[in-house]
């Protein structure tokens, strides 16, 4: 048989194989690695799942998009590290289902707002950015602050995350692996038979949105923004040990 | 003539080719109109008026769904049908199954922009679509393979025309891109909710493996379908090289797959990743402007047909585009211009030259060479085909050239440092430099929509004309019988 383009061209069934094959190579080759390559993701302390209320306050800032303006990826650069902090690591982010490093900075990245303004700024900002950005043109979300926080499936939803490998327990063993990992007070947090009394815990542990007497959606999403690039102890690492994961 | 234009619609399946070209129209005009007013809220912010549905961060997922699936799909699975139609002299192979796929498409954009309005997303770029409509996309989508193959079956020529290796070539890759992309756990099976199987930087290496080939395989590699087609069609002359086409699809189809890596430059992500999805993107600059060689290069001996005639000026324009941002996008792609360009308006200004410029203008051109012979008539106005050229043409210049200003300006004073080694400017001063970029490029959209209407007022008056025409020529027949029968 002569060898010939033409034999794939009238061979509609030859034709999607070959092309099956060509598109999936690529794909394959980049993706598969990540999962077996050791040092994809760094070794370091600190980082933890969400607890319920951060969780909740993580779905209402996907539910709003504010991906769509906002990062969460601190690149290694000198004008990135003085506007926002230490590089973000893969491993800050191993917990995100999905995650949202986020592709366009028309708003600052977020990566490390975590405990850089007070949560009564945030509560401000969000119902208004232009109370203490007057130049801001991000859009006020005053409804965070008239919404009660629907925490009626946060256990179901710990559910699916823990099938997708978020180490929420369910089992006393379970329980006991992540008290042995995350400490006893976190692992508290991430059992799922408590969900609900650890994230009305939470909600009164602090005044988010500066009323204790109301469960708010900003209540939720000050809390998620309030742990952001938080959990990761730099002073405990020498600086030059990152770059090695890079 | 009229005789062998009739048998034409009895033996092709038309029908589903109309309504897949009104409804990308329809929204074409939604979606494009939506992007419109979300870039004017970025102007102008008191726009977003309060309303959590119509705010930013839930209307920008509904214009990426409305123009890349619901006008650029719509547009593909109109062209696909008729291409594969025509090129293989067969009648498309299941009326009904067709028909589900219009109604499978239909729902899913539908479904999924009220529900983004809502706030239910995935909070995936361009793969926002919730669970349940990710499984309708995936049902439809086996249908669209299965009408299309088929048909490729029952041609009456042995070979199978360019065309149609690339509209396969993305029914197959849309197929492995959308199912690994969406692979989620839902909360519940009453909950709107899914969380992605992957987290981190694998999530986000399938995301962009996704996100680029949405662009490479759904934006380009149909759209160049369409150019195989409808240019040689629109000159009247073959295509200009049938070696250029093979490498072309060959490569295209190989390295595009590798390319998506880019968008994760300087990130979490291992550096040889995106390192190597860098040198694929560069290497991808020759299949691509290969193919744009081809396709202008169709026109050689027949370039006066630029001055006479319209339709070409689309397509040819369409492809010079198509040439300027894939020249671009390979520059974007290497690491020390991605430094600056990520996160910027630069790539939006990208990614619209290459959407504004190849992807509508191309299907603008091959639908006003369409719309007729579907519907056979003649266009109502050619001069309307010139005004919308030319508004979409300056809208695509105020577009990009305001986001190249905005989007290099903002990277350059996000990086600039002051004699004391502080940083220069505040993240806010940035926001305040883009305002009058961002107000030209509101502008730049207002003129393409602008074009968009003149397009939908010339396509609603030629139907109307083919429906008085064929009522005319009803009645004429209608009055020869009664004299006969008198």
């Amino acid at each position: 048989m002569k060898l010939s383009h033409e034999s794939i061209e009238i061979n509609a069934g030859l034709m999607i194989v070959l092309t099956l094959i060509a598109i999936s190579i690529g794909g394959l080759v980049e993706i598969v690695p990540l999962y077996y390559i050791k040092d994809t993701i760094e070794k370091v302390d600190g980082v933890r799942p969400y607890t319920p209320l951060e969780q909740r306050g993580r779905d209402i800032y996907i539910r709003e998009g504010c991906y769509t303006c906002h990062s969460q990826m601190i690149r290694p650069f000198r004008d990135e590290h003085m506007r926002y902090g230490h590089y973000s690591l893969a491993a800050e982010s191993k917990y995100d289902h999905p995650f949202q490093w986020g592709s366009k900075r028309t708003g600052p990245d977020l990566g490390r707002v975590g405990r850089k303004y007070s949560n009564a700024w945030h509560t401000q900002h969000l119902n208004n950015p232009r109370d203490v950005v007057p130049e801001s043109i991000m859009p006020n979300y005053p409804w965070l602050l008239r919404n009660e926080l629907d925490y009626s499936d946060v256990a179901d939803r710990m559910r699916a995350l823990k099938i997708v490998g978020v180490p929420y327990s369910e089992t006393e063993e379970e329980y006991l692996a992540n008290v042995e990992q995350f400490g006893a007070a976190m692992a508290d947090q991430f059992d799922i038979n408590r969900a609900d009394q650890n994230l009305l815990a939470q909600a009164q542990s602090e005044d988010w949105d500066g009323d204790r007497t109301r469960l708010t959606e900003m209540d939720a999403l000050v809390a998620y923004l309030q742990v952001l690039g938080t959990m990761v102890d730099f002073t405990q690492y020498d600086e030059g040990y990152f770059a090695e994961f890079r | 003539m009229a005789h062998s234009a009739a048998a034409a619609t009895t033996q092709y399946n038309y029908d589903i080719i109309k309504k897949f070209a009104l409804m990308a129209l329809v929204w074409g005009l939604l979606g494009m109109s939506a992007g419109t007013y979300i870039a004017a809220e970025l102007a102008f912010p008191f726009l977003n008026f309060d309303i959590a549905e119509i705010t930013f961060g839930r209307l920008r997922p509904v214009h990426t769904t409305l123009v890349i699936f619901g006008f650029g799909g719509s547009a593909l699975f109109a062209t696909s049908y008729y291409v594969v139609q025509r090129t293989s002299q067969a009648r498309l192979a299941s009326d009904w199954m067709a028909n589900l796929t219009f109604w499978g498409w239909q729902l899913s954009v539908l479904i999924g922009i009220i529900g983004y309005m809502n706030g239910i997303t995935e909070g995936k770029e361009y793969a926002e679509f919730p669970w349940y409509v990710d499984l309708l996309i995936t049902v439809t989508w086996v249908l669209y393979l299965l009408v299309f193959v088929m048909t490729l079956m029952r041609r009456s020529q042995p070979h199978i025309y360019v065309a149609n290796w690339f509209y396969l070539a993305f029914i197959l890759a849309t197929a492995i891109l959308h199912v690994f992309r969406n692979l989620s756990v839902p909360v519940g099976l009453f909950n709107t909710t899914s969380y992605s199987l992957y987290s981190g930087v694998q999530d986000a290496m399938v995301q962009w493996w996704y996100g680029h080939n949405a662009v490479g395989f759904f934006l380009t590699a149909a759209f160049l379908g369409m150019m195989y087609y409808f240019v040689p069609k629109q000159a009247g002359r073959p295509i200009y090289s049938y070696r250029l086409s093979i490498i072309h699809f060959w490569a295209l189809s190989f390295m595009y797959m590798w390319v998506g890596g880019h968008h994760l430059h300087w990130t979490a992500l291992p550096d040889w990743a995106s390192s190597l999805a860098a040198a694929f993107s560069i290497m991808l600059l020759l299949p691509s402007w290969g193919g744009m060689i081809n396709g202008i290069m169709t026109l050689s001996g027949a370039w006066d047909k630029l001055r006479t005639d319209p339709i070409m000026l689309f397509l040819i324009t369409a492809l010079s585009f198509y040439g300027m941002s894939t020249f671009e996008g390979p520059m974007m792609s290497l690491k020390s211009v991605n430094a600056l360009s990520h996160y910027t308006d630069w790539t939006v200004g990208h990614v619209h030259s290459g959407a504004l410029g190849w992807v509508a203008m191309i299907s603008f051109g091959s639908f006003y060479h369409l719309i007729p012979r579907l519907w056979e008539t003649r266009l109502y106005s050619v001069k309307l085909v010139y005004v919308h050229f030319w508004l979409a043409t300056i809208g695509i210049v105020l577009y990009i050239a305001s986001m190249w200003v905005s989007g290099i300006g903002q990277g350059l004073m996000l990086r600039a440092f002051d004699d004391y080694g502080n940083l220069a400017y505040t993240f806010i001063e940035s926001v305040v430099f883009m305002h009058w970029p961002l107000v030209v490029r509101m502008i730049g959209g207002m003129f393409f929509v602008s074009g968009v209407v003149v397009m939908a007022v010339n396509v609603a008056m030629t139907i109307r004309n083919a429906k008085l025409e064929q009522a005319a020529l009803e009645a004429k027949i209608a009055a020869k019988m009664a004299k006969a029968g008198a």
